[in-house]
C-alpha cells in the first residue's frame, strides 16, 4: 500500500525498515524536517544526543563494531557533517559498517555558498565505500536500502547519505525497499577451488605454519572456523590489534598480538616459518615493520573478501578470495591433521624471555607508581576476561592491547588504521548501546579523554554504563616515548597539564576515585565494576613509562627491542 | 622499475561523480594520466572510459582493482599496446594565406592521408586519424613548416582483441548468480 508522506518521514520508516534501533546524531538547521519526523518515532528509534557530530560518528562505530549491526549517525548539513569526517576515514580503515546521514541545502540552493553548505560528496568520495545526494524524496528508500546494503555486506565500511531539505520537505508515494542486489558490485567474490586446493596442498606440506589472524574473523563470524581450522592442523597464530579477540587469549594456539608493539614469538617466528595463511588481515605497515625484510622465507597465503587487498603489501603466493566463514571451512575439510608440537613449542623460549623482561616488571613492580600494563591486568582480571574493552589511541591503546585477556569474540573496539585520538570515549559510549549485558571498560589517556571531554554529557544524560580507566600520566605519552627514544630526549609539547578530573566527573555527576597507591588498586577497580552505570577511575601512573618490546621504525619485524 | 604505456578500459554504471572517483586513484598514486576519454558504451546505461598512463605493472594492478572495488565501477582491465586496437584524432589549423604560399603543405597532408575538414579564407582545419606516431609525425612535419596555428589531439580509444564484451559476460553472469542464490534462499525458506 502506498500512501504520501515527506522524504523525511520516509526516512525513519526506511531506518526502522532496515531495523535500525539506535541512532547516534545532533540536530541543526539543514536536518530539522528529519528531527521533527523523528519526534514521532521516539519510542522506536532511540536518539542519543551526542555532544559533539564527530563523537556521532565514533558512538556509532564502537556500536557497529560491538553489535555487528550497522551504526547509524545524523546530523546536519556543513559543519555538522565535516564534524564526522574523521569518524568516517576511521570507519574506512578499520571497515567498520555505517551509515552518516546528513543535512544539505534545499536543491536549489546547490553550489550557490548557501548557508551552511558544503560539497559533502565530494568531501567524503575517497573516505567511504560509497555516497549519495539524495535530491528527491522519491530517492529515499531506494538510496537508504542501498546505502545498508553496501555498508555492511562484502569489505564492510561506512557510507554517507547527503539529504538536501526540500527532499526532506516534499511528499512521496513512499513504499520500502530492498535492495540486495547491486550488478556492478561484488560483494563476495568467487573461490576458486583449484586455488584452495593448492593452498590446502601448502598447508599440508607446511613444517612451520603460521597464521596471522585479523578482523576479518570477527567481521566474518568465523571465530569458530578459524579455531577448527587451527586446530585440525594445529597451526600456531598471532593476532592483529583489531583480530585480538576472533580467538581467546588463552587458547594454547593463540601466541599473541603481531606488530610494533605485539608479543616477541609470533613477531620473530613470521621470520622463519615457511608458509604464512593471512586470514582476513591487510598487511599494515605497523604489522610488517620494513617489507623488504618481511617474511621472505615464507609461501605466503592470503585470506580475504576484498580483492584489492591480494599483492597490496606483500606478495602472495596464493590468494584465496571469499568470506573467510566459508572458505574457513572449506580449508579446514581438505586439510589432514597434523602436528607441529615441536615447532610450537619453539615460540617457548621467546615467551619466556618476553614474560621476564617486559611482561612481569610491567604488571608485578616491586616497588614505585602504578604501570599502566599493571592497571589494565587488574580490570582484566576483575571482569574474568568477560569484559568488552574499548581504547583510545597511544600508549594506553597499546598497554591495553597487551595486557587485556580475550575471552570472547567481538571484545575490542579501537581504532587501529587511523589512529584517532579521541576515539575511544565515544566509541564506549556507542558500545553499551550494542546491550551484550557485558560491562564497557575503556582506557584513555589524558590526552585523548580532553579531545571529547564533552561527551562526559551524553554519558550523563544516558546513564551509559562507561567504565572509563583514565590512565593519567600527565603526558601525551606515546609521542613522549618516542622522543626518548629517537629525539634526544627533547619532549617537545608533550607534558600534559591536567585538570581535577574528580572534580569534572563531580561535575557531571559521575561517581569517581582516584587511585595512586598499589595496595589501592583492586578495591578501586571492584568498586567500579560494582557500581551501577558509569564510572570514572583515575589511575595516576608512573609518568614516563615505555611501551615495549618495540620494532623501532623502519626495522624489521624480527628486531624487536625489549628495553630502551 | 621500467615504466611501461599503459591503457586502461573502465566500464562503469552513468553515475554523476564516478569519474572524479576513478580520476583520484591515480592522484592518490601520484600517476599523471596521459589521455582519458569517456563516453557511452554499446551497452544501454554503461559508460566507457579509456584511460592511459605510464607505470609499471605492480602499480598498474593495484590502481585497476582499486578501481574495480568503487560500487558503481562494472569492470577495470589494463592493457600494453599490443593487446589492444587504438586510434586516436588530431585537429590542425593552419592558416590558409600559407597553406596556399607553401606547397609543401598539401603534399605533407597528402602523404600522411589525412584530410581538410574546414577551408576558409583566414584558416583550414585538417584532420588526422590514427596510430599516436602519424598523428605526431603529421604534427612535427606542419609545425616545420611554420603555417600551424592551433593543434589538439582527442584522448586515445581502445578495443581489445579478443572477440567477446568481456562486461556482457560479466554482467550475465552476476545476474544468474543472483537469481541461484534468490531460489536457493526461497527453497530454503520452504
Amino acid at each position: 500500500m502506498k500512501e504520501k508522506i515527506t522524504g523525511a518521514e520516509a526516512l525513519m520508516r526506511s531506518l526502522e525498515h532496515e531495523g535500525v534501533e539506535t541512532l547516534f546524531g545532533y540536530p541543526g538547521g539543514s536536518i530539522m524536517p528529519v528531527y521533527d519526523a523523528l519526534y514521532d518515532h521516539r519510542d522506536t528509534l532511540n536518539h542519543i544526543l551526542v555532544r559533539h557530530e564527530q563523537c556521532a560518528a565514533h558512538a556509532a562505530q564502537g556500536y557497529a563494531r560491538v553489535s555487528g549491526k550497522v551504526g547509524v549517525c545524523l546530523v546536519t548539513s556543513g559543519p555538522g557533517a565535516t564534524n564526522t569526517i574523521t569518524g568516517i576515514a576511521d570507519a574506512m580503515m578499520d571497515s567498520t559498517p555505517i551509515v552518516v546521514i546528513a543535512g544539505q541545502v534545499g536543491a536549489g540552493f546547490l553550489g550557490t555558498d548557501a548557508f551552511q553548505e558544503v560539497d559533502l560528496v565530494g568531501v567524503t568520495q575517497p573516505i567511504t565505500k560509497w555516497n549519495y545526494q539524495i535530491r528527491r524524496a522519491e530517492d529515499v528508500a531506494w538510496a537508504v536500502s542501498r546505502a545498508f546494503y553496501i555498508a555492511r555486506s562484502g569489505r564492510p565500511g561506512p557510507v554517507v547519505l547527503d539529504f538536501t531539505k526540500n527532499a526532506q520537505t516534499d511528499t512521496v508515494d513512499y513504499e520500502p525497499k530492498d535492495v540486495d542486489f547491486i550488478r556492478s558490485y561484488v560483494p563476495e567474490p568467487e573461490t576458486d577451488p583449484v586455488l584452495l586446493d593448492e593452498a590446502a596442498r601448502l598447508i599440508d606440506s607446511a613444517r612451520k605454519p603460521l597464521a596471522l589472524v585479523g578482523q576479518g574473523v570477527e567481521l566474518g563470524n568465523a571465530q569458530e572456523e578459524l579455531k577448527a581450522f587451527l586446530e585440525k592442523a594445529n597451526i600456531p597464530c598471532g593476532c592483529t590489534l583489531l583480530g585480538l579477540s576472533a580467538i581467546p587469549t588463552a587458547h594454547p594456539l593463540n601466541k599473541g598480538m603481531l606488530g610494533m608493539h605485539g608479543n616477541l614469538g609470533p613477531n620473530i617466528k613470521t621470520n622463519e616459518c615457511d608458509v604464512l595463511i593471512a586470514i582476513g588481515m591487510r598487511f599494515d605497515d605497523r604489522v610488517t615493520g620494513r617489507l623488504d625484510a618481511y617474511a621472505k622465507q615464507a609461501k605466503v597465503i592470503h585470506l580475504d573478501i576484498d580483492p584489492a587487498e591480494i599483492n597490496k603489501n606483500v606478495p602472495v603466493d596464493i590468494p584465496v578470495m571469499g568470506d573467510c566463514k566459508k572458505t574457513l571451512r572449506l580449508l579446514t575439510e581438505k586439510i589432514s591433521p597434523a602436528d607441529h608440537s615441536e615447532w610450537i613449542g619453539s615460540f617457548r623460549e621467546y615467551e619466556t624471555t618476553e614474560q621476564t623482561r617486559v611482561i612481569e616488571p610491567e604488571i608485578h613492580p616491586a616497588a614505585g607508581p602504578l604501570n599502566m600494563g599493571e592497571v589494565v591486568r587488574a580490570v582484566s582480571d576483575a571482569t574474568r576476561n568477560e569484559a568488552i574493552l574499548v581504547t583510545d589511541v597511544g600508549q594506553n591503546q597499546m598497554m591495553a592491547a597487551r595486557y587485556f585477556q580475550y575471552g570472547k569474540p567481538r571484545s575490542i573496539v579501537t581504532s587501529g588504521g587511523l589512529g584517532t585520538m579521541g576515539f575511544g570515549l565515544p566509541a564506549a559510549i556507542g558500545a553499551t548501546f550494542a546491550r551484550t549485558g557485558r560491562p564497557v571498560c575503556l582506557f584513555v589517556g589524558d590526552g585523548g579523554i580532553q579531545m571529547v571531554l564533552q561527551e562526559l554529557g551524553t554519558v550523563m544524560e544516558q546513564k551509559a554504563p562507561v567504565k572509563i580507566i583514565l590512565l593519567n600520566n600527565n603526558f601525551l605519552g606515546n609521542v613522549r616515548q618516542w622522543q626518548a627514544m629517537f629525539f634526544g630526549h627533547r619532549y617537545s609539547f608533550t607534558p600534559m597539564l591536567n585538570p581535577d578530573y574528580q572534580q569534572i566527573s563531580a561535575a557531571y555527576g559521575i561517581p569517581s576515585r582516584r587511585v595512586m597507591e598499589r595496595a589501592e588498586l583492586a578495591g578501586a577497580v571492584r568498586e567500579m565494576l560494582t557500581s551501577d552505570g558509569p564510572f570514572f577511575l583515575e589511575a595516576c601512573v608512573v609518568e614516563e613509562g615505555n611501551v615495549m618490546p618495540m620494532t623501532t621504525p623502519g626495522s624489521s619485524v624480527d628486531e624487536m627491542l625489549l628495553e630502551c | 622499475m621500467d615504466k611501461i604505456f599503459y591503457t586502461l578500459l573502465v566500464y562503469s554504471e552513468n553515475f554523476a561523480g564516478l569519474l572524479n572517483q576513478i580520476t583520484a586513484v591515480f592522484t592518490r598514486r601520484q600517476l599523471n594520466i596521459e589521455s582519458l576519454n569517456v563516453s557511452a558504451s554499446s551497452i544501454p546505461g554503461i559508460h566507457k572510459y579509456t584511460i592511459t598512463t605510464w607505470s609499471d605493472r605492480e602499480t598498474i594492478e593495484k590502481v585497476v582493482k582499486q578501481i574495480e572495488r568503487k560500487i558503481d565501477v562494472i569492470q577495470a582491465h589494463y592493457f600494453t599496446d599490443d593487446e589492444i586496437f587504438l586510434h586516436e584524432i588530431a585537429l590542425y589549423k593552419l592558416s590558409t594565406p600559407e597553406v596556399q604560399e607553401n606547397p609543401e603543405v598539401s603534399k605533407i597532408v597528402r602523404r600522411h592521408s589525412a584530410i581538410f575538414v574546414e577551408v576558409n579564407t583566414t584558416y583550414c582545419i585538417v584532420e588526422k586519424a590514427g596510430m599516436t606516431e602519424e598523428i605526431i609525425s603529421l604534427y612535427n612535419e606542419l609545425q616545420k613548416t611554420g603555417c600551424m596555428l592551433q593543434y589538439v589531439r582527442s584522448g586515445r580509444i581502445a578495443i581489445t582483441k579478443s572477440c567477446v564484451e568481456r562486461v556482457n559476460g560479466f554482467l550475465e553472469a552476476r545476474e544468474a548468480r543472483y537469481r541461484q542464490e534468490k531460489a536457493g534462499a526461497a527453497k530454503k525458506a520452504l
